[in-house]
């Protein structure tokens, strides 16, 4: 049978949404039991909301003041300790999980299966390759333990309502301190969160600087959306690195993406295969972006975008 | 000698439009542009501005690929690089495999960086930078945009889902590098000239005692579900209506 743990993504305070999605993923694995592991410095909050998630037999919580940030070279000799007697290891495939979960799989000396999108079986899965132009079905080892990240957009998160039991737990394994975090710098808009809004309102480079970014901001807030961008437009300063969408950005699956001067490079593309309807706006009709957008307006954002806004009541 | 190591890989270059082959056993290579991953060049170009700001004395590029590695690798000699080493295989290395392969190169070569790139676009696993600093027992740091060496330290900063994260790490360390970190140079034609006179080195698989060139089986690769192309409307007034239709405002 199988035994899976779930490494919990969370900020100290509040779990992440991610980690309801790894558990969707492990439930179609069948027959699979199912834990979470927490790792913080006080983790009693975030550990109440993982026994919460439907599906979760127990939640692990490993309190310990080396844990108050997340270190991969701090959490993964943990994890690796933890997981014995697990026959598979996931954790989310954001930034956190891709950090962490390799230095996992190295210490237990197993290979480890990024962006799992599909569950064929207990050692079978789909992934994306090639920024998502192919997609590879894969066969893992059934002598050992699978380590895997689990790519958010592809799964929905697991509802609440479960009451699981918390235990404490600690893997009494020496951690390192060559590794020290110093700060972390991210803009708190107050707006929806990128990787979880339903809607997602997006602009690129057709922007042309911070100041003619605003009327995205502008529209997204009426919408209720969250903001995105190309990298065009991270790179050249209009927005921070955080709103960046795509194959080294986010992976989103909002209800709504509006696309507005973005061109529809493969690499932007990626990102937003799984919108379920993807609004394009640009002033050249060839543009690839309207290859693959529901529906597709051609002409000036700067005129359309307050237009747009404003039909909007 | 203070030396840096630089993880080169050989890729289906960026701009191509890949294509799965027929009997689905992978994508279409023949006649493909290869290049050296995109993120590999970021992580040459930042060790050689390294070594140009005087920190470091030696750039090493590592590569495990089949024969033709060779053309990238001249290429990372002619970016500047002072030599190569081609572990020769025609197989497709996993990044356990190969996290072992620069473990043991790290013993032999004794660098105090190395720079790797945060992903190899072909198979887009973001593994081996991470798998080797745990091999290794140092300090990683995922997805850098900036680097700053001091003191036998380096305080990096990391592009993470928040924002940008700050981490100070002892040397030596493993760091896999984002786009945003530097902008690669373009090889010159002297430079390419030079670049022949260069030590390359070759070596196999068996010089480390690999066996399996990944813990998996593929089965098999298909084409991703295509998105159809949608409607197209006249002005914003039909845009709204469509959205209100859908029920998505
Ligand atoms: C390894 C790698 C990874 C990458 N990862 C990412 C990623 O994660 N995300 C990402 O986005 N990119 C990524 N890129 C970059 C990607 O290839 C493109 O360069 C980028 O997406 C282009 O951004 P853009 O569409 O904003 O700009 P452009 O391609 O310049 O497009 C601007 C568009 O705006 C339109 N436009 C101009 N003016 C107006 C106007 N007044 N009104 C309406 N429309 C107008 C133009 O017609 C054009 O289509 C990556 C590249 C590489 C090599
Ligand atoms: N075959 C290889 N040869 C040289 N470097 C590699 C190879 N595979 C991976 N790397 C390095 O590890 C990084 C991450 O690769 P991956 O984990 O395969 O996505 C790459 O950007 C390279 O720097």
């Amino acid at each position: 049978m199988s035994r899976i743990l779930i490494v919990a993504e969370h900020d100290g305070a509040k779990l992440n949404p991610s980690t309801a999605k790894c558990v969707t993923c492990a439930k179609q694995v069948a027959g699979a039991s199912i834990d979470v592991l927490v790792l913080a410095a006080d983790g009693a909050s975030v550990a109440s909301q993982a026994a919460a998630l439907a599906g979760v037999g127990k939640v692990l919580l490993a309190d310990n003041p080396a844990n108050a940030e997340p270190l991969a070279a701090v959490l993964a000799p943990q994890v690796a300790k933890l997981a014995a007697g697990y026959t598979h290891v996931f954790g989310p495939s954001t930034t956190y999980g891709k950090d962490l979960m390799p230095r996992v799989a190295a210490l237990l000396e197993v290979g480890q299966l990024s962006d799992v999108m599909a569950v064929d079986g207990p050692h079978a899965f789909k992934r994306p390759i090639y920024a998502g132009n192919a997609v590879l079905s894969v066969e893992a080892p059934q002598d050992a333990v699978l380590v895997a990240t689990v790519r958010v957009a592809s799964f929905e998160a697991a509802a609440t309502g479960g009451s699981a039991a918390v235990e404490k737990v600690d893997a009494g394994v020496p951690l390192p301190t060559h590794t020290r975090f110093v700060s972390r710098s991210g803009a708190t808009t107050g707006r929806p969160d990128l990787q979880s809004a339903a809607r997602v309102v997006a602009g690129g480079r057709a922007l042309g600087s911070a100041d003619g970014f605003k009327i995205i901001y502008s529209l997204a807030d009426k919408l209720g959306a969250a903001v995105g961008a190309s990298r065009a437009a991270v790179d050249a300063g209009y927005v921070p690195n955080d709103l960046q969408v795509g194959q080294t950005g986010k992976i989103i699956a909002p209800e709504l993406y509006v696309a507005i001067g973005i061109s529809g490079a493969i690499q932007h593309m990626t990102g937003i295969k799984d919108a379920r309807t993807i609004v394009a706006i640009n002033k050249d009709g060839e543009a690839p972006i309207f290859e693959v957008a529901d529906v597709g307006l051609v002409g000036d954002l700067f005129a359309i975008v307050p237009e747009f806004e404003k039909a909007l009541g | 000698m203070r030396r840096i190591m630089v993880g080169v890989k050989r890729v289906v270059d960026y701009n191509v439009r890949v294509r799965v082959k027929p009997d689905n056993t992978g994508v279409i290579t023949e006649g493909v542009k290869m290049s050296l991953n995109p993120f590999d060049e970021i992580a040459l170009e930042e060790a050689l501005r390294i070594k140009e700001r005087g920190l470091a004395d030696e750039v090493l590029a590592v590569s495990i690929g089949p024969a033709d590695t060779q053309q990238q690798l001249r290429t990372a000699l002619a970016m500047g690089a002072d030599r190569a080493i081609l572990v020769q295989t025609d197989a497709a290395v996993a990044p356990l495999p190969v996290a072992r392969i620069f473990r043991q190169l790290v013993d032999k070569e004794q660098p105090f960086l190395v720079l790797l790139g945060k992903q190899a676009i072909d198979d887009d696993n973001g593994q081996a930078p991470q798998m080797l600093a745990a091999l290794w027992d140092r300090p990683q740091a995922v997805s850098c945009s900036k680097i700053d060496i001091a003191d036998g330290k380096a305080t990096v900063v990391r592009e993470v889902d928040a924002g940008l994260e700050t981490l100070e790490v002892e040397l030596p360390a493993v760091m896999s590098v984002d786009l945003r970190l530097n902008e690669p140079r373009y090889v010159k034609l002297p430079d390419i000239m030079k670049a022949k006179k260069k030590p390359l080195d070759t070596m196999s698989l068996g010089d480390f005692g690999i066996g399996e060139a990944s813990p998996f089986r593929n089965v098999r690769v298909e084409p991703p579900p295509q998105r159809t192309k949608g409607i197209m409307v006249k002005d914003v007034g039909e845009l709204v209506e469509t959205l209100k239709k859908k029920g998505l405002v």
